[in-house]
């Protein structure tokens, strides 16, 4: 605690009343406490996070690094010799532990190199809806007036589309759906709701003392909303924008299933299941498992949304 | 800066006639809200000046139009309830009600600061206070981030805040309520304005706070020979640091005099029942004198003098016609300077 020796140093009972309460405001003094700082140390203790983190870790790494995990390629088909060949649930991380599908390719290398998609999809999909969804909340709630009513009435069109079913228009329109194509029409559909929420809590944070004092010190319209708006708002945008991550990675794989989203050659986990439904009955591990794949990511990014959430959310503490 | 430099050949200039003309002088300024109860008339014909070096301390309840008044001249004003119907701004000279957007927002910063009441809900919880001094060094001054933090800590400095270097990145929430209301009167000291508004700025603090944040302000604007323009509801904190006295009622001047007239032999019957509602040691025992009713009503302000309703001297005449703000005289008809009042009766009130 520097203060006290500034204190007795310098002028003044002009310090000396007003200085013990500011050197014990913070229970850790030094260390600046903010919403992320606190959100940090609660998140560090929360075993839900650290689960979920790993897990979402481990899938990052899988699908950055395939090959770390298995020698065996996702295309490589054999019929003659593995023809829906069971798992052998010894043989760990072995091309046959997890056995080989329809076409004889080893199940485990698909899941492996599967994760890759998903989690593309998933995250280049959250990100550009968060960016749109930002910017068009961000307008409205600052602009208000007819700004406002033109976004606002945009948004509730998006929002009145069923997802799934949008998609399903737009991507069958498409001959050729790479995974572009279909992370494009997933955040054409998506961002209504981020921007819903962008809307609101720029509404509420406009009005705060500090936006009219950096107005009345001369800020632009620019710097208001990028400094002083932009870091107040966005907490719930990235509350709703994580458990929205998981989301869009099960959309992926529905419309991977329905044979719609994204097509061979990529490898997916949506696709593997579609294929797999054909030999449900003498083979059913290999419908099973990429399945439980999808819902573990699922489930992680949907448990770090959580986390995230309370978190950043100060009445749930 | 250059007119830091004009000013200064005055080092304190409590009677200021310094330059050329008065650096803010607002005329008959009217602003109303348009609400769904009907129009809401919040100032109705205000005018003040403001010379460099002057401190103008405006007076009065919640509601009687001063805080508005501020509003409208830094340009601040929520502008689809609000409307500015007539009057002018000047500054330097200049109208400023007639100026682009633009030429508006170089000005707020720059050339008039503000200082807000309530200094936590004022400053962003998020970014620290180095990076909330620093941004007007950045942005406005185009310095680099380690001149803009250098001159920070200098900020700091000279608004008495005990280790500033090491307090720099702390957040607005780790300082004390008078910390912080200095951390705002340093950020809008930061480019050295001609004129400074400070709406109520020690109303959040406790009393013995209060007296060292008046204390600084009015060093400060000593020392950089500016107009300060100290928004009140508070009469015992401006008797020391004002220079003259605007009392407001129902959005308009009821009375100007200079700081000590006005306590010693107020004109107006609004200004005697402010004084005599304050609690005094040698009255204990007695009861402690309150203006009767509430004030007015913006949306249906009475006809006549708006403080006709409670005023204990009321006439006929009151309750018809408006009371001009007429220059106030001696018995013996000598002028007394800088003095007016808006009442049918104020000689009786000042002299009787």
């Amino acid at each position: 605690m520097p203060d006290t020796t500034a204190l007795k140093g310098t002028d003044a009972p002009a310090t000396a009343v007003d200085a013990p309460p500011a050197t014990d405001a913070g229970p850790a003094p030094g260390k600046p406490r903010s919403l992320w700082s606190d959100a940090w140390h609660d998140l560090r203790r929360n075993p839900l996070f650290l689960i979920s983190m790993a897990l979402i870790l481990l899938l990052a790494v899988m699908s950055i690094f395939p090959g770390l995990f298995t020698s065996a390629s996702p295309r490589d088909a054999n019929l003659a010799e593995h023809y829906l060949q069971h798992p052998n649930w010894g043989h760990f991380f072995a091309p046959d532990w997890l056995g080989y599908d329809g076409q004889g390719r080893s199940i485990y290398a698909r899941v492996v190199y599967g994760a890759r998609a998903s989690i593309t999809v998933g995250v280049v999909v959250t990100i550009a809806v968060t960016i749109t969804g930002l910017v068009i909340g961000m307008l409205a709630g600052y602009f208000g007036g007819w700004i406002d009513t033109i976004l606002s009435r945009i948004t509730d069109v998006f929002f009145g589309v069923p997802f799934i079913v949008g998609a399903m228009v737009i991507l069958t329109s498409f001959e050729q759906r790479s995974v572009w194509v279909v992370i494009l029409s997933m955040a054409f559909l998506g961002w209504t709701s981020i921007a819903r929420v962008a809307r609101g809590s720029v509404i509420t944070i406009k009005q705060a003392d500090y936006v009219v004092a950096a107005r009345a010190l001369g800020a632009s319209t620019t710097r208001i909303l990028t400094r002083h708006i932009l870091p107040n708002a966005i907490a719930p945008v990235i509350v709703v924008a994580t458990i929205a991550l998981g989301g869009y990675i099960a959309a992926e794989a529905t419309l991977s299933f329905l044979g719609i989203g994204l097509a061979e050659p990529t490898v997916s986990w949506g696709i593997d299941v579609s294929a797999a439904k054909d030999q449900l009955r003498n083979a059913p591990y290999v419908l099973v498992i990429p399945s439980v794949m999808v819902s573990i990511t699922v489930l992680s990014f949907l448990m770090f949304g959580d986390a995230v959430r309370n978190a950043l959310d100060p009445k749930m503490r | 800066m250059t007119t830091i430099d004009k000013t200064a050949h005055v080092p304190a200039p409590r009677e200021s006639v310094s330059g050329d003309g008065p650096l803010l002088d607002v005329r008959d300024l009217h602003v109303e809200f348009h609400t769904r109860d009907g129009v809401a008339k919040a100032v109705n014909g205000v005018n003040y000046t403001v010379s460099a070096g002057e401190t103008l301390a405006v007076l009065g309840e919640s509601g009687s139009g001063k805080s508005v008044t501020a509003q409208t001249i830094m340009g601040i004003l929520d502008m689809p309830p609000g409307k500015i119907t007539q009057g002018e701004i000047l500054f330097r000279g200049q109208d400023m009600l007639k100026m682009s957007n633009e030429e508006r927002r170089k000005i707020r910063g720059r050339k008039i600061a503000m200082i807000f009441q309530d200094a936590l809900s004022s400053l962003n919880p998020v970014l620290s206070v180095g990076y909330q001094l620093g941004e007007m060094f950045r942005v406005h001054q185009g310095l680099s981030k380690k001149a803009a933090r250098a001159k920070s800590i200098e900020l700091m400095d000279q608004v008495k805040i005990p280790a500033a270097a090491a307090r720099i990145s702390d957040f607005p929430h780790q300082f004390s309520g008078g910390m912080r209301q200095r951390i705002m009167i340093a950020m809008a000291l930061a480019l050295e304005p001609d004129l400074i508004i400070a709406d109520e700025p020690t109303t959040a603090l406790d009393v013995t706070v209060q007296a060292q944040v008046m204390d600084l302000l009015a060093e400060l604007q000593r020392e950089y020979n500016m107009g300060l323009i100290l928004i009140t509801h508070d009469l015992g904190v401006v008797a020391d640091v004002a220079d003259k006295i605007a009392v407001m009622y129902a959005g308009r001047i009821v009375e100007t005099a200079p700081v000590g007239e006005l306590y010693s032999r107020p004109a107006h019957p609004y200004t005697k029942g402010l004084l005599d509602s304050i609690p005094r040691l040698d009255q204990k025992g007695q009861e402690l004198y309150a203006i009767k009713g509430l004030p007015p009503n913006l949306t249906r302000i009475p006809a006549g003098c708006a403080f006709s309703p409670r005023c204990p001297k009321a006439q006929d005449i009151c309750r018809t016609d408006v009371p001009p703000l007429a220059p106030v005289t001696e018995q013996d008809g000598l002028e007394l300077v800088g003095r007016g009042s808006a009442c049918h009766f104020w000689k009786e009130t000042i002299h009787g």
